[in-house]
């Protein structure tokens, strides 16, 4: 018997709800030139790249209203809602701040060394030459939390208004299906989404052009590539990745892949993915392990996957003596080349970054990614501004986008990753050979699958996860405390889920959940826990899934596998610093 | 009527908190945020001026802080204040609680308002005390974990919870009542005013600009002084009893209390 | 001449646990340091000097005594700013609870001194006091000196031990103040007023606090029992708040009530993060949970790993019987 999230569908219709006629009065609706959902890389680098562009057009701007450029942001800060490993490419960096010293980015510099390790249980077996995908020489380790801040600062700066504690929660459209702004979300709700006495509606942003930058997993991007049909045919995939930042005694010399262990060989758990180790400095390191969605068992828990590892010698090695001081989880896009839509624009519109799946798995590479597309989504807007404004056709982003280094770095990877839901072994296997012939050979169209048509079993990998002890490995809700997450206890349910689901789905949901907000009957949790045979009875078995939303730090994880998550009351969620 | 509200900003709770050990105060060089406690004292101060019992002229938000301080004033002046006033000078660093509240009451003074309301307690760690000492320099009548604050005519009726339960108190304005959390719900800033926070008007002072004596605050002016900063004591490692004959476990237990005084 | 003064607080004819408590400390502390220990009580009629000598079985050498409006801080920060600068005295100390720190912060504006609060010990150090207070949630401790003015010592509630040094009745000093113009003008409408629907745990002494582990919403019942002979309150945890089992004014931790009863005796409860900052600074910590693993264990004073439905009905009646007999 099959069981796939795909079977239990969300009760949500995105390109339905979330897309629509604005609903406040003409003169109430804000007015703004731009408006950029998102203020991550790619919608930082859009809005400082937009002011550059207007500082030397001043009629132009003028144009554009009392509000040029606004960029609305559901987290507390720019910066909070965003974690990566990260290794950022300088070429973004270069692009946007011709002027900077690389010395006055906000990243933590170069590293000179590469490592790449096979580890299993004790052993942590090199891989030499360092194979090409995991080559970093010049990149620049970032705390993209940090970035966030920095780019934030430098927008503000230039003359954009950031709005913070901002959801953007309904893609506003005319009456010929143009977009035409965003309307942002409630705040003020209770647990049963009823208005509470200091209910604040959101309001309609109207804008001549709207950027979609909202990361992974986008809310309005997802509606919006659902409603205006630019999906490719090839379904979007997702890793889920959770990392720590640690201070540590002994500084760390070099950029540290792993594969392997405690992921497992075989075709049939469809474990792929691996960890990151990076040197924050000479007294941190950010560490993290990845995994596919795509994974069968369903007591697979990303978290508990990165605490095991931390027990490795190698891992203890690096981690001795330190303290952890930041913990956080993110999903990525990983379709790469083919899952990427077929058109990144609709009339008033753009996609960018991380929402339109613009991530080079096989080599972590995004943030930069993001910042040109956001770039190249500033340059294409300001051109169409130029010459009358017709914001109707975004074409010239599209072609942008395709003539870049974007699309030419995606498709030279375009099926590794898919290569790899064959097991570690053949998929490893494929994905050297497309990476060593320039995605030459084994070439073609290797189409992705969707996360949450994949059937999961209940097995027994979390017979191996440790005890948190607090000092090296430590559980999800301590973890989400970490985060600074304060989301009001009576804050409505943002996610849209079915509760009544076979164990082996909620089961699933419970242990991929990097912040615990499913949980099953604690006589299911028990008797996973000590395992003896009875799971046979657990089979099939309808569950009632225990749902806490304010622990969320959302990931995006539940989207890719048989929810949906939408944007909570801005504010909420973590507020990540050094991630 | 002029409402003056004194607003701080904190480290968010995101930010681990540490003492530097070179000052021996709380290290606040990560992110900070208005502290949670000034929201519910602002939103007091808009329901007297949308209560209709008296007429408020204007709500003024101040501060003494770094320059980081400039947020917490943008957040205030989003939730309803009409300009702000940012007190900021090297001189004032490291100042304690008595120095900070001379300080803000020397801005106060040039304000001149007819009531000064802020949150009773702030994230990191000082209570209950910067309204009282305030109000001294200020000569005005003060409360704090004011719950309930109702207008009537030139006084204010305030209900406070102290040691033996709640009390009513009228107090007559001026005065500066420090609010707890119980008091209100504060409101969500609209985007409008979000956006429009910006624009109010903000006055940056330094000690010159009020007369501030500067030996009476910083380092120096402080009367208090931080020695050390220890480790908390070593808590003795617990007793741990396995229940097995559930009467004895529960005599262990009793035993434990009595010698404790708990079952007085 | 050197010393201590102690604010006393008093009501319905009774001296406050906190002030007597600060009393015997001043006592001790005086010892130490030299000078002496000497109270000020404020109020009406209803000091008569058979109780306000008492003060002297806890230790103060003498009391001043002051006309005055009860329940408010500031003319008691007026009558002691008066004694302390005439009369010379180089700290004052309050015991724990709201006035003090009204009352203590204006003295200490009025004198031109330092204050410092939440205190838990004060030690003598080359002749000076030197106080200890916890900061960042209880995970590390501070020692405050005071530099030049005098130094006013607010403590943490129950952090001083209410000590009777047998010292014979206290000398007795009315005093005459004429309180500032401001201080006056708050003036008491009605004090003490109990308002039995609020559960405010947040004064309690006594907690037992019910969690998961109680398995069921009607667990609560053996939580409310045991309180009740134990004369205490009863506090949950979010989780079971969230599920409807407890109102959410009862609830502690990261997202509720932040409490330092006496006793918290935690019943069910696994002890994580969220949970343990809302409670940790409680004096006694006693745990019953049958996951021998519960991290509560770790930070427990006495931890009793078994069964609470079990445990929890026996104990209620052990403690009646205790109290009864």
């Amino acid at each position: 018997m099959s069981v796939a999230p795909i079977d239990f569908p969300p009760p949500v219709q995105p390109e339905k709800e979330f897309v629509g006629p604005p609903e406040d009065a003409e003169d109430e609706r804000i007015e703004v030139g731009v408006a950029i959902v998102g203020g991550g890389p790619a919608g930082l680098a859009c809005a400082v790249r937009l002011m550059q562009l207007l500082e030397d057009d001043p009629a132009l701007a003028e144009s554009l209203g009392e509000v040029p450029v606004a960029l609305i942001e559901k987290g507390k800060n720019t910066g909070s809602h965003l974690l990566s490993g990260a290794m950022m490419h300088p070429s973004a960096m270069e692009r946007l701040f011709p002027d900077l010293d690389e010395s006055d980015w906000p990243t933590y510099g170069t590293v000179e060394k590469d490592d790449v390790r096979f580890l299993t249980k004790s052993m942590a077996i090199p891989l030499k030459p360092t194979p090409p995908p995991f080559r970093n020489h010049g990149n620049h380790v970032t705390s993209i939390a940090q970035l966030g801040r920095f780019l934030g600062e430098k927008a503000e700066e230039a003359g954009v208004y950031i709005l913070p504690e901002t959801s953007g929660y309904k893609l506003l459209v005319d009456e010929k299906d143009h977009v035409i702004g965003v309307r942002t979300g409630d705040k003020g709700r209770g647990r049963d989404g009823e208005p509470l006495g200091n209910f604040e509606p959101g309001s309609d942003v109207v804008a001549k052009a709207t950027v979609l930058c909202e990361g992974t997993q986008g809310h309005l991007a997802g509606a919006a590539i659902k409603h205006f049909d630019l999906g490719s045919g090839d379904p979007q995939q997702w890793e889920l990745g959770v990392k720590e930042v640690w201070e540590v005694e002994k500084p760390l010399d070099r950029v540290i892949h792993s594969l392997g262990w405690p992921l497992r060989w075989g075709g049939k758990y469809r474990e792929a993915g691996g960890s990151f180790i990076y040197p924050m400095g000479e007294d941190k390191v950010s560490m993290g392990f990845v995994v596919g969605l795509d994974y069968t068992d369903a007591t697979v828990s990303a978290h508990d996957l990165l605490q095991q590892f931390k027990q490795h010698k190698m891992v203890r090695g690096i981690l001795e003596g330190g303290k952890r001081v930041a913990w956080g989880a993110k999903t990525i896009p990983s379709g790469g080349y083919w899952a990427m839509p077929k058109q990144l624009w609709a009339p008033g519109m753009m996609i960018c970054g991380d929402s339109a799946g613009m991530v080079n798995v096989p080599k972590l590479k995004g943030v930069h990614l993001a910042m040109h597309s956001g770039m190249y989504a500033a340059e294409a807007i300001y051109q169409r501004l130029k010459s009358g404004g017709d914001t109707s056709d975004f074409s010239n982003y599209q072609q942008s986008i395709e003539g870049s280094q974007i699309e030419k770095d995606l498709h030279r990877s375009r099926n590794m990753r898919q290569a790899l839901s064959h097991g570690l072994l053949k998929g490893g296997l494929m994905a050297n050979v497309m990476e060593i012939s320039g995605g030459r050979l084994l070439g073609g169209h290797h189409h992705t699958h969707d996360d949450a048509a994949v059937d999961v079993f209940i097995g027994k990998r979390n017979k191996k996860y440790p005890k948190p002890d607090g000092k090296y490995t430590f559980d999800k809700l301590g973890s989400v405390f970490t985060t600074g997450n304060a989301t009001r206890d009576d804050a409505p349910n943002h996610i849209r889920i079915q509760k009544n689901v076979p164990a082996e789905i909620a089961i699933m949901w419970d242990y991929m959940c990097p912040a615990q907000v499913y949980t099953v009957p604690d006589e299911i949790k028990e008797q996973l826990e000590k395992g003896n045979g009875s799971i046979e009875d657990l089979k099939g078995q309808v569950v009632d899934l225990e749902i806490t939303p304010s622990n969320c730090v959302q990931c995006g994880a539940i989207t890719a596998k048989g929810g949906r998550l939408t944007p909570p009351e801005g504010g909420d969620g973590p507020n990540y610093q050094q991630t | 009527m002029k409402i003056c509200v004194l607003v701080k900003e904190v480290p968010d709770a995101a930010v681990e908190k540490r003492m530097d050990p070179n000052t021996k105060r709380l290290d606040r060089s990560g992110e900070k945020n208005l502290n949670p406690f000034d929201t519910h004292a602002i939103e007091a101060a808009m329901q007297v001026k949308e209560g209709g019992a008296v007429e408020v002229d204007e709500i003024v938000a101040v501060t003494m802080g770094p320059e980081s301080a400039v947020r917490a004033l943008h957040k205030a002046v989003s939730l309803g204040a009409d300009r702000s006033v940012h007190l900021t000078d090297s001189a004032l660093e490291n100042s304690d609680v008595v120095a900070t509240g001379y300080a803000l009451a020397q801005v106060l003074k040039q304000e001149s308002p007819d009531l000064v309301l802020l949150g009773q307690q702030s994230d990191d760690g000082e209570c209950y005390t910067i309204g009282a000492v305030v109000a001294d320099y200020l000569q005005m009548p003060s409360l704090t974990q004011v719950i309930k604050m109702d207008v009537e005519g030139s006084a204010l009726r305030c209900e406070r919870q102290a040691e033996y339960g709640y009390d009513t108190v009228s107090v007559e304005m001026p005065a500066v009542i420090s609010v707890g959390d119980a008091i209100n719900e504060p409101r969500y800033p609209s985007l409008k005013a979000i956006m429009g926070a910006k624009k109010k008007p903000l006055d940056t002072k330094s000690t010159g600009d009020v007369e501030i004596d500067t030996s009476r605050v910083g380092t120096d002016g402080s009367r208090t002084q931080v020695l050390a900063i220890n480790p908390p004591p070593e808590k003795q490692a617990g007793e741990i009893i396995e229940d097995e004959d559930t009467d004895e476990t529960v005599q262990r237990i009793v035993s434990w209390l009595e010698e404790r005084k708990l079952l007085a | 001449m050197s010393g201590i003064l102690t604010y006393v607080l008093h009501y319905e004819g009774e001296f406050n646990k906190n002030s007597l408590g600060a009393v015997s400390e001043a006592a001790k502390l005086a010892g130490e340091i030299g000078g002496e220990a000497a109270a000020l009580v404020l109020g009406g009629d209803d000091l008569s000097d058979d109780l306000v000598k008492t003060l002297g079985n806890y230790g103060a050498s003498k009391v001043y005594r002051v006309k005055g409006p009860e329940g408010l801080a500031q003319p008691v920060a007026d009558a002691l700013a008066k004694v302390a600068e005439e009369k010379g005295y180089d700290y004052v100390l309050f015991g724990g609870g709201l006035l003090g720190f009204e009352a203590g912060a204006a003295v200490a504006a009025r004198l031109g001194g330092g204050v410092t609060m939440e205190v838990t010990q004060v030690k003598a150090q080359d002749g000076k006091l030197v106080a200890e207070r916890p900061i960042l949630q209880d995970s590390a401790i501070v020692d405050v000196a005071y530099e030049g003015g005098t130094g006013v010592i607010i403590g943490r509630l129950n952090a001083f031990e209410i000590a009777e040094t047998g010292g014979g009745d206290a000398e007795i000093e009315d005093v005459d103040v004429d309180f500032s113009e401001w201080s006056t003008k708050a003036s008491m409408q009605q004090r003490g007023e109990q308002r039995g629907a609020d559960v405010n745990i947040e004064d309690a002494e006594i907690l037992v606090a019910g969690g998961r582990g109680l398995g069921k919403p009607e667990g609560f019942e053996l939580c409310e029992q045991l309180a009740d002979a134990l004369g205490g309150a009863v506090a949950a945890t979010r989780a079971v708040v969230d599920a409807g089992w407890y109102p959410y004014a009862a609830q502690i931790g990261q997202t509720g009530k932040t409490v330092a009863p006496k006793l918290y005796l935690a019943a069910g409860i696994s002890g994580a993060i969220q949970h343990k900052v809302g409670m940790q600074s409680s004096e006694n910590i006693v745990a019953i949970n049958k996951d021998q693993n519960a991290p509560i264990f770790e930070f427990s004073d006495l931890g009793i790993v078994g069964d609470l439905n079990k445990i929890l009905p026996k104990l209620t009646e052990a403690v009646k019987a205790k109290k009864g007999g």
